[in-house]
């Protein structure tokens, strides 16, 4: 279990917006290291790994969590030396105001300020980020533009601590799924070969996802998440909170992206049922995974998402339950190994049902 | 070629998504004399290869040479009339058409034979005051030919295309107007490019493909990718230039040369390549910040198959999808110089690295993905 | 027409992602006239005759299985259902309506209505709830996940045709005539009953991709615009089958629009040429299928789309598949 914790720390805390995930990259090979069989960082910038099965079943199984996080990109700069920036991926611009980030490669500290409310007229509606600028302490364009270029990536600062039964850091959605993903690597080998699939680019379209499912297709593909958990107080308290967090891993039955396949749905809730791994169905119909895009490559791949439930997701700082964490993990290594024994009743009764003679 | 002549040739030329044909024909007499190949696929895209010199690396083992694909879309926006009612034709959009541009426009209908026609409009002495202002939407705006009901049912059917009917205008300062420069403009940066490659050495093999049907979902380029399969991409399309009614972040100067795009569409290292050729060349440059999709070809063809690394150049041009966008003729040139030297400049073994490139791995043609060979660290 | 199995088709249950059972009916009805039959990976049913050429050419036929339906996400203390859609669900086509929910073997029906808003205003699914007669949570027969359709039994009023689900069943309907009336092709011919179109033409994409065609064609339904202050369209009722040259996904390869039009001028079909500006078929995808593939849709009028009661005409129907007959025996 410290273990799945370290991981989470260090990848939290590693900074990679869509298209620039290096460094978690780097996080991650040496975890992997001696325990695949090989890897690979694909055009896109994937992190694909091999490990080898016993050779019980000839299945080929795919696990996705994607490496990027939302954040910012610098656009242009300001004569004053601050930053214009564009959200990469979904954030919300009301969560921007006060917050301290860091910019590039080296990290540089920076801030997101209004103008002070003493002095401001308007309070009730959050600015937009075309009118927010971030403050590097930079006292020209040219000195600005000599340090953070337009392109140049940005993270929240906020780092990780582990707080009783919780975690608090940036990213868990989905820093969550690669370091349950990596636990699953570092384990015993499946009864088939196993791919680890460490995407990019899932928050601006499931882009990864496509050329790695592509790549490798797959007979099955999991893909492990850090999903939303809306279980805070609000107005109307009956309504369905998403995801709950304390209540186990969140399954996916069908969300904007894609629809679980029934069979495959009831192979995870039976292997939960008879493993007593805590679970729960997340709301059906909201948001996207990469198992959108994995279902829909070539021929068809059947899919599944398990998630572990996380408040305030695409924000400076997410908060999640470890029972939760450990439950994800849990139920996708069991599920998965128990692939090789029942995947003709986890997909859909398929193959020639009547072909043609000698031709 | 002459740059101005060559961008009238190509804008005056239909070609709306879908109905490239006449457009099409016109580039293939153009490129005939600079390719090895050429040819129009399945979709209506015209690929022209020019073969390089070397084999590649490893490549050679299976004696291919590496392949960059350069392209750049020949549809343009329309309109494809929906019905016809007495002698008028009603109309819709083929691609993003901007409705405030439309009314009293000249346009040419593409029915039996080519008739010309207006976009008519109610006139304002008896409109009340607040009608006269609005835009119309798609049902309340009719194509006026002119003629008979007869006649117009006898020569226009639902479904012909419709384009603006426009020439270009030589403006001041080396700059021309017209339409359809979204996307003619980067067809005819393209054409200087294989004309002038032809007459250089590059290691690598040059595929030109002017894309069809961009403006309706990118679906030239998507499927032409997959054809191709190329090592690497180059996408060339427009962006926006400064106006004197728009100076928002996002938009950049005329005569300041391409734009070069970074972000997650684009791969840092054919970013970083296309800078150095410019440089080299002499090209003035700008970034152009990309934080999510580029609009452009280039979205379509980074996610084809296994992933193929994209690079995006951007030729600056103002009054987008209206009659009248507007380019630097000497940005179109050095849009060509900078593809012509990012091509010759490709080391016959290159590949687009990640700084933390570890093992590369040849993919095989089933696409399996492969083991790992050895640790290459940038 | 084979009234029987038009209503077959458009009473068996089906929502997007949940065609097990609509599969085995079509299942039952292609067999005896197919030289091969699969389930590909997706559970699109895939039915080929092969063609009496000597290097036949590959053409899909496709009709997507899946119906819109909707789909549990909260059950309310009071033992009232919240749902959201399997695709395109509109608020105001179902209130009032009844639904009925496939729980394991068992069916429940609700009654969708909507909660009183104040002021009134156009309404979205979140305004809705089903009651299905339960009392509170814990007797509720309906859980989280639990999927259902609408209910619309068919009608038929002179050559009208009402019912819910023609989209698309009147297709696979149209699919099962032609393999049943189908002698000879010099094409092969793959009929292919598609699932998951309604949200994102998913079935269409994997199959084309597997069976790599040279053409391809869908047959769906398309609106019309001969309805009470209707926004214009060339398409009615009962003036043939419509020849799609565009719709907001695809335009169609001028070999097969042209090729569908000589078919029907071939026949003495009547047809229309048709351009729907909202919605889109699967020939929007197989159309991206590899490296291009030239395609197109013919199209079944039909009024009140993804509503209860989507109306076709019989002669329209029937004129499909003689054209469509007519295009097969072509190669292509």
């Amino acid at each position: 279990m410290s273990d799945l914790i370290n991981h989470l720390e260090a990848l939290s805390n590693a900074p990679g917006i869509s298209g620039a995930e290096i460094e978690v990259r780097k996080t991650l090979r040496p975890l992997l290291t001696d325990h695949v069989d090989a890897m690979r960082v694909d055009a896109m910038g994937n992190l694909i790994a091999h490990k080898a099965g016993t050779g019980a079943s000839p299945l080929r199984v795919m696990i996705t969590a994607h490496m990027d996080e939302v954040g910012l990109m610098v656009i242009g700069h300001n004569s004053d030396g601050t930053l214009k920036v564009h959200s990469v991926g979904g954030i919300s611009d009301r969560l921007l105001p006060g917050l301290t980030v860091l910019v590039g490669k080296k990290s540089l500290p920076g801030v997101i300020g209004l103008q002070a409310i003493h002095r401001a007229s308007g309070l009730a509606r959050a600015p937009r980020i075309s009118q927010l600028a971030v403050d590097i302490g930079a006292k020209s364009k040219d000195g600005a533009e000599g340090v953070a270029p337009v392109g140049t990536p940005i993270v929240f600062a906020t780092r990780f601590r582990r707080v009783g039964q919780s975690c608090i850091g940036k990213a868990f959605d989905d820093r969550a799924g690669c370091a349950i993903l990596t636990e699953l690597l570092r384990g015993d080998p499946y009864p088939f070969d196993v791919i680890g699939a460490f995407t990019v680019q899932e928050e601006v379209g499931l882009r990864g996802a496509a050329v790695a499912a592509y790549a490798e297709n797959p007979d099955f593909g999991i893909t492990l998440e850090g999903t939303l958990a809306d279980d805070m107080p609000k107005e109307d308290e009956d309504v369905s909170p998403t995801t709950a967090l304390g209540k186990g891993t969140a399954i996916s039955v069908m969300d904007r992206s894609y629809i679980t396949p029934p069979r495959l749905l009831r192979h995870f809730v039976r292997v939960a049922d008879e493993a007593g791994i805590a679970y729960q169905f997340k709301q059906p119909g909201i948001g996207g995974t990469d198992s959108g895009a994995v279902h829909r490559a070539r021929a068809g791949i059947p899919a599944i998402t398990l998630a572990v439930p996380c408040r305030y997701i695409h924000g400076p700082a997410s908060l999640l339950r470890v029972s939760d964490l450990a439950a994800t993990r849990d139920l996708a290594d069991a599920g998965i190994r128990r692939l090789a024994t029942e995947a003709p009743r986890s997909a859909v009764q398929r193959g020639r049902i009547r072909g043609l003679d000698a031709r | 070629m002459d740059t101005l002549e060559l961008l009238k040739t190509l804008s005056n030329a239909p070609g709306p998504a879908g109905r490239e044909s006449t457009v099409c024909s016109a580039l293939q007499g153009l490129w005939q004399p600079y390719a090895d190949e050429l040819h129009v696929d399945a979709m209506g895209n015209l690929i022209a290869l020019q073969r390089g010199t070397e084999s590649g690396g490893e490549a050679a083992a299976t004696g291919g040479r590496r392949a960059v694909m350069a392209a750049a879309h020949m549809d343009e926006i329309g309109l494809i009339v929906t019905g016809i009612e007495r002698e008028f034709l009603r109309v819709h959009s083929l691609g993003g058409v901007d409705r405030r541009v439309l009314l009293g426009l000249e346009v040419t209908v593409h029915g039996r034979a080519d008739l010309p026609g207006l976009i008519g409009s109610r006139p304002p002495h008896v409109l009340p005051a607040a009608e006269r202002q609005k835009v119309l939407p798609w049902h309340e705006l009719f194509v006026d030919v002119g003629l008979s009901e007869d006649e117009v049912k006898a020569q226009v059917r639902v479904g012909d295309h419709i384009t603006v009917r426009q020439t270009v205008a030589a403006l001041k300062n080396g700059r021309a107007a017209g339409k359809a420069m979204d996307n003619r403009a980067c067809v005819a940066a393209l054409t200087l490019a294989l004309e002038a490659l032809h007459g250089r050495t590059h290691a690598w093999d040059f595929y030109a493909v002017a894309t069809v049907q961009e403006e309706v979902g990118l679906k030239g380029a998507i499927t032409s990718a997959y054809g191709i399969a190329p090592d690497i991409a180059v996408a060339l399309d427009v962006t926006f230039a400064t106006q004197y009614n728009d100076s928002d972040p996002g938009v950049f100067e005329l005569d300041k040369g391409p734009t070069i795009g970074v972000g997650p569409n684009i791969h840092p290292d054919l970013a970083k390549r296309l800078g150095e050729a410019a440089e080299a060349d002499e090209v003035p440059t700008t970034l152009e910040p990309l934080p999510g999709s580029s609009g452009t070809d280039a979205w379509g063809i980074q996610v084809a198959r296994e992933g193929i690394p994209c690079g995006l150049i951007s030729l600056p041009l103002r009054y987008m999808h209206q009659p009248v966008e507007t380019v630097q003729l000497k940005d179109v040139e050095r849009t060509g110089r900078l593809l012509t030297g990012f091509v010759t400049r490709l080391p016959a073994d290159y590949r687009p690295s990640w700084e933390d490139a570890m093992i590369i791995a040849d993919g095989g043609p089933d696409g399996s993905g492969a083991e790992a060979t050895k640790d290459v660290t940038a | 027409m084979d009234l029987k199995l038009l209503d077959t088709l458009t009473q068996t249950f089906g929502p997007s992602g949940y065609e097990d059972a609509i599969r085995d009916v079509l299942l039952e009805a292609v067999e005896p006239h197919a030289d091969e039959v699969r389930v590909d990976t997706l559970g699109s049913l895939i039915a080929l005759r092969k063609g009496a050429g000597e290097v036949p050419k590959k053409v899909i036929l496709a009709a997507h299985m899946d119906e819109i339906g909707v789909i549990a996400t909260h059950v309310e203390e009071s033992g009232f259902v919240r749902f959201t859609s399997l695709g395109g669900v509109r608020a105001l086509s179902h209130v009032g309506q009844r639904v009925v929910f496939h729980i394991g073997s068992d069916v429940c029906t609700g009654v969708i209505y909507l909660e009183r808003m104040d002021p009134p205003k156009l309404p979205g699914l979140r305004n809705l709830y089903v009651d299905v007669g339960a009392t509170s949570r814990d007797d509720c027969p309906v859980h989280v996940g639990d999927t259902g359709v609408f209910v619309g039994p068919l009608a038929q009023q002179g050559t009208r045709l009402v019912s819910k689900a023609m989209d698309d069943r009147v297709g696979c309907y149209i699919l099962v005539e032609i393999l049943r009336r189908l002698e000879s092709s010099p094409n092969d011919v793959y009929f292919a009953f598609t699932t998951q179109e309604e949200v994102g033409l998913v079935g269409a994409r994997t199959s084309a991709f597997r069976i790599d065609p040279d053409l391809a064609v869908s047959i769906d339904v398309t609106a019309t615009g001969d309805m009470p202050k209707s926004l214009p369209m060339d398409v009615s009722l009962g003036k043939g089958p419509a020849v799609k040259v565009k719709d907001s996904g695809m335009i169609a390869h001028p070999l097969v629009r042209d090729g569908l039009v000589a078919a029907a001028e071939e026949v003495g079909s009547p047809y229309q040429m048709e351009i729907l500006v909202g919605g889109t078929t699967d020939a929007a995808a197989m159309q991206l299928t590899r490296s291009g593939v030239p395609s197109g849709c013919l199209s079944v009028p039909c009024r009140y789309v993804h509503s209860t009661a989507e109306m076709v005409d019989a002669a329209d129907v029937e004129h499909a598949v003689d054209v469509l007959l007519a295009f097969l025996s072509k190669p292509v």
